[in-house]
């Protein structure tokens, strides 16, 4: 929902505040030009690992008071570059500047002693202590014998104030939103003096709301003459915040361009390295005339803190058909999925596939043909420690020709992962890959090979595009199709209300619980689907 | 100041070299002890070694300290491989003796090879059985298995004094008036003592060659079979391996089961190939279930390793009882063992990250680099840099 309204930059507004402290515009003018130096500049680094070149002579230039974004798909090497800048990762070749003097980072000790602070995506923040005492942690200014919770809070709120960072800096870490937490992790930074302040996919964990305040903290950080580096693989956001662009691809640097002069388009065209546009679902009319697949009779659920999450659902989907579920996080899709896929038990109702009753066992559905896309894909769908070739037999292991009485035989499993992995374009080394090296985009298509490659007749897929990058969203959409094009039934549980619009034959709309309404795609009313999807009745 | 960084790559000999520097460090740091406590640490290293392996019979009766280790090492080694954390080898294998020496004496004049079998299997049932207790209660109720099958070690241990001590029971030797005042554990029947390999004057007792073969077929069993995939990725990721249909509970109260069984195979060995009798006291004066578990970890949970490590390890244990006197304190082994397993972990953490000395600040930039060499606007060469002015 909010990565609709975002797509169109609300530009004039900010356009203005950017022009008003000037800094990028002129900037991009007097580097191009030779003078000052850049804030921060990365040259021509380069950083291989086993397998892969992560970064192959990467290069760009932050200026001062500027708000400069890395944008690129998952695997591009942004988080890489982040590494090296901040002392993380050495590079093998290439080399860093701040404000102009060469540096080179041990740790990132080093890298905070230089000014540059970085906010990771995955907060690291100890829950049982105070926001204060996080923010000092290991970095207090003050001698370490005289440490005074007292004289530490007025500190921390002093420096919070200075930026304008809204947190209380007695709340404990645990009682604090994704987003609260986030700014304590901004505070850290600043605390320890940074002018430069590197944010990893900062918007991932946020809500709408919590975005708009993040935003503001960081026009006012450039405003201050501070530099912030915006890694990102989401254009919206990007076109709303960033000065400048530079568009990372494979691990190489495609260009830097100015906000002011691009567009979405042209930039997704950069990363990607082609046009790129989503494939959607042409509407089946005739859909339900073909067998149903999935029956769901009055089905309700318990969810994990003991109340009633799912109520009285009932569902068709049929052959070839993708029903989409919307709703906002929370309204029992996640329940609606586990209980189709065994993996929760039903309170009351009945589930039916293909005629045949599931209920509370995961290796029910699967003989049903029930294949899961789960929600957590690295947690749930794949076991991240083990190589691709496990994974691709995670769940035919059982059967020929993967095991043949006690045995398995990993040749076979080998060749069969080599061909998945060909087939569903998962990139990497090879078969015997650890599944954790990959990237999302790629988890997800290993996930979507392991379930598919079962021939399933029912596919539940959970936000199978939830925080993928263009590329991989493309792919997945693709290889969705592809399924329901096959006859595979498919029920698709997203919150981006674009998405299952764009994919689906039918629209359920889900709230607390209960699915309130369903619509045709083809006529359906946008407008009428976000009353219902808020607890609207029309 | 020192200061630890994680390492960025690994080197190819680093995971050779690491074990062995462990060994060694562990040599200097019980030099250091030995010298605090006024022992010549040359010596004492010889003696060791002589005790162990060289003088008349030493080999030998390392094998005799060894072949339980290796049981509890297996025992520790399969459970901990699945992330099941069985710390009750100890009681398991009080119980496998309490199985084994019942059957031996109830199947007393039978064909020896029946009466062996019979032990084997009930020692073995005996564990399973015990370990099956914290493994169904994890199972199925979530409970530590931690805190369950440690607790249910002093349970065993209390049950042994109980048949032997407190009790008229069926192990209990009542026959003479002199048990009944000292009790003592009825004696087996010499055709239920297991067989040993002779061979070039060392002794190998049948069970430490059972011991190996179990470890031989454990390590099939994980690296072969649909079993051994279920174990790895319960172990590795239970939400997964739900996910994928396999029946984790069930899956996990085995595996528990199974580790006691090898615990339990462990004391059926203490009873057909050493004492013969139930002897409580002898049982647990060596604590080889918590040893065990110190194997498992040395060996990191491979089950061959698991062979190679009971051996050296039983090889200092027997080392630390002949030597045992006023010359020789007999926690020594037990603090040589604390820190061999203390430089093991420490090296491994050293394999991942290495120590750097050093100040924690920013590298000076390099003289002539700073300034004056940053032009910009030549850019970056080989960089398709587009510079688009708005």
């Amino acid at each position: 929902m909010s990565d609709r309204q975002q797509v169109e930059p609300t530009g004039s507004n900010l356009a203005d505040g950017s022009a008003q402290e000037g800094p990028p515009a002129r900037e991009a003018a007097r580097t191009a030009g030779g003078e000052p130096a850049a804030a921060l500049e990365a040259r021509g680094i380069t950083k291989r690992f086993p397998g892969v070149v992560a970064n192959e002579r990467v290069s760009f230039a932050a200026a001062a008071g500027e708000v400069h974004a890395l944008l690129g798909e998952n695997g591009a090497g942004k988080s890489t570059l982040c590494s090296i800048m901040t002392g993380s990762y050495r590079p093998e070749e290439g080399e860093l500047f701040v404000r102009g003097e060469a540096v080179r980072f041990r740790s990132p000790r080093d890298a905070h002693a230089a000014g540059i602070g970085m906010v990771h995506q995955h907060f690291r923040l100890v829950p049982s202590m105070t926001v204060a005492e996080n923010v000092v942690l290991g970095w207090s200014q003050r001698s370490r014998l005289r440490f005074s919770p007292r004289s530490v809070e007025a500190e921390v709120a002093e420096v919070a104030e200075r930026y304008h960072v809204r947190v209380n800096p007695r709340a404990m870490i645990w009682q604090l939103s994704l987003g609260e937490q986030q700014r304590v992790e901004i505070l850290k930074a600043l605390y320890r003096e940074a002018r430069i302040l590197l944010l990893d996919e900062p918007t991932a964990v946020l809500a709408a709301g919590e975005v708009d305040d993040l935003f503001a903290s960081i026009r006012r950080l450039t405003a201050d003459g501070g530099t912030v580096v915006f890694v990102s693989h989401k254009l919206p956001e990007v076109m709303e915040v960033a000065d400048r662009v530079t568009v990372l691809r494979r691990g190489r640097t495609i260009g830097t361009v100015a906000k002011a002069g691009t567009t979405p388009r042209a930039l997704a065209k950069m990363m990607v390295g082609r046009e790129v546009d989503l494939p959607e679902k042409v509407p089946d009319a005739g859909a339900g005339e073909r067998p149903v697949v999935l029956r769901l009779e009055g089905v309700s659920a318990a969810g994990d803190l003991g109340g009633e999450s799912l109520r009285e659902v009932s569902l068709d989907v049929h052959e070839g058909e993708i029903l989409g579920v919307a709703g906002v996080a929370g309204n029992g899709q996640r329940e609606l999925a586990e209980v189709i896929s065994g993996l929760r038990p039903s309170s009351r109702g009945r589930v039916m596939v293909r005629g045949r009753r599931i209920s509370g066992d995961p290796r029910a559905a699967i003989d049903a043909g029930v294949a899961f896309v789960p929600e957590d894909r690295m947690g749930t769908g794949v076991a991240g420690s083990l190589p691709i070739a496990d994974n691709c037999v995670l769940k035919s292991y059982r059967r020929r020709p993967f095991s043949r009485g006690p045995l398995l035989r990993s040749r076979v499993v080998g060749a069969h992962a080599a061909r998945l992995m060909d087939r569903y374009d998962v990139r990497a080394p090879g078969p015997r890959t650890l599944v954790r090296q990959l990237s999302g985009g790629n988890v997800q298509k290993l996930v979507l090979a392991h379930e598919l490659a079962e021939d399933p007749a029912l596919l539940v897929a959970q936000s199978p595009t939830h925080g993928l990058d263009v590329g991989a969203i493309d792919a997945v959409r693709r290889v969705l199709l592809g399924a329901a094009s096959r006859g595979v039934g498919i029920l698709l549980v997203s919150e981006d209300l674009d998405e299952v619009l764009e994919m689906s034959d039918r629209v359920a709309v889900m709230y607390e619980g209960r699915v309130v309404d369903v619509f045709d795609a083809a006529d359906v009313d946008v407008d009428r689907v976000g009353i219902l999807m808020a607890g609207g009745q029309e | 100041m020192i200061r630890v960084e994680r390492r960025l790559g690994v080197p190819r000999w680093l995971p050779y070299v690491v074990p062995v520097g462990s060994l060694v460090a562990a040599a200097v740091i019980t030099a250091i002890v030995l010298l605090l406590s006024r022992h010549n640490p040359v010596t004492t290293y010889q003696q060791i070694y002589q005790s162990a392996f060289v003088s008349p019979g030493a080999m030998s009766s390392t094998f005799v300290y060894a072949t339980p280790l290796l049981f509890t090492g297996l025992c520790a080694a399969v459970a901990f491989r699945m992330k099941v954390w069985n710390i009750g080898g100890e009681g398991q294998l009080y119980m496998g003796a309490v199985g084994a020496s019942g059957a031996g004496l109830a199947l007393a004049g039978l064909p020896a090879p029946v009466i062996l079998l019979a032990m084997v299997v009930a020692g073995m049932l005996a564990g399973a059985v015990w370990s099956a207790i914290p493994g169904l209660l994890r199972a199925f109720l979530r409970t530590n298995e931690i805190l369950t099958s440690l607790m249910l070690n002093y349970v065993a241990g209390l049950f042994l004094y109980y048949l032997i001590y407190d009790s008229a029971s069926y192990w209990r030797d009542l026959s003479s008036p002199s048990a009944k005042v000292f009790p003592v554990g009825k004696n087996l029947e010499p055709s239920a003592a297991w067989p040993a390999w002779h061979v070039a004057g060392l002794v190998i007792p049948m069970g430490f060659l059972v011991g190996v073969g179990v470890a031989g077929l454990l390590l099939g069993v994980i690296k072969l079979t649909r079993m051994g995939f279920e174990m790895r990725v319960i172990g590795e990721a239970p939400a997964a391996a739900r996910y994928a249909g396999m029946r984790t509970r069930r899956a996990v109260a085995w595996v528990m089961a199974a580790s006691g069984a090898f615990a339990g195979l462990g004391g059926a060995s203490q009873i057909g190939d050493f004492g013969h009798v139930l002897d409580p006291r002898g049982l647990q004066q060596a604590s080889y279930g918590y040893t065990g578990i110190v194997v498992a970890a040395l060996a990191r949970y491979n089950p061959l390793a698991v062979v190679v490590v009971s051996f050296l390890i039983g090889a200092l244990t027997n080392a630390g009882f002949a030597l045992q006197g006023p010359q020789f304190p007999a926690g020594l082994v037990g603090a040589m063992e604390g820190i061999i397993l203390f430089s093991v972990l420490a090296g491994e953490v050293l394999a991942r990250y290495r120590v750097v000395r050093g100040r924690p600040s920013a590298p000076p930039s390099e003289p002539g680099r700073s300034g004056v060499e940053v032009d910009r606007a030549e850019g970056v060469p080989g960089q398709p840099v587009g510079e688009v002015a708005p």
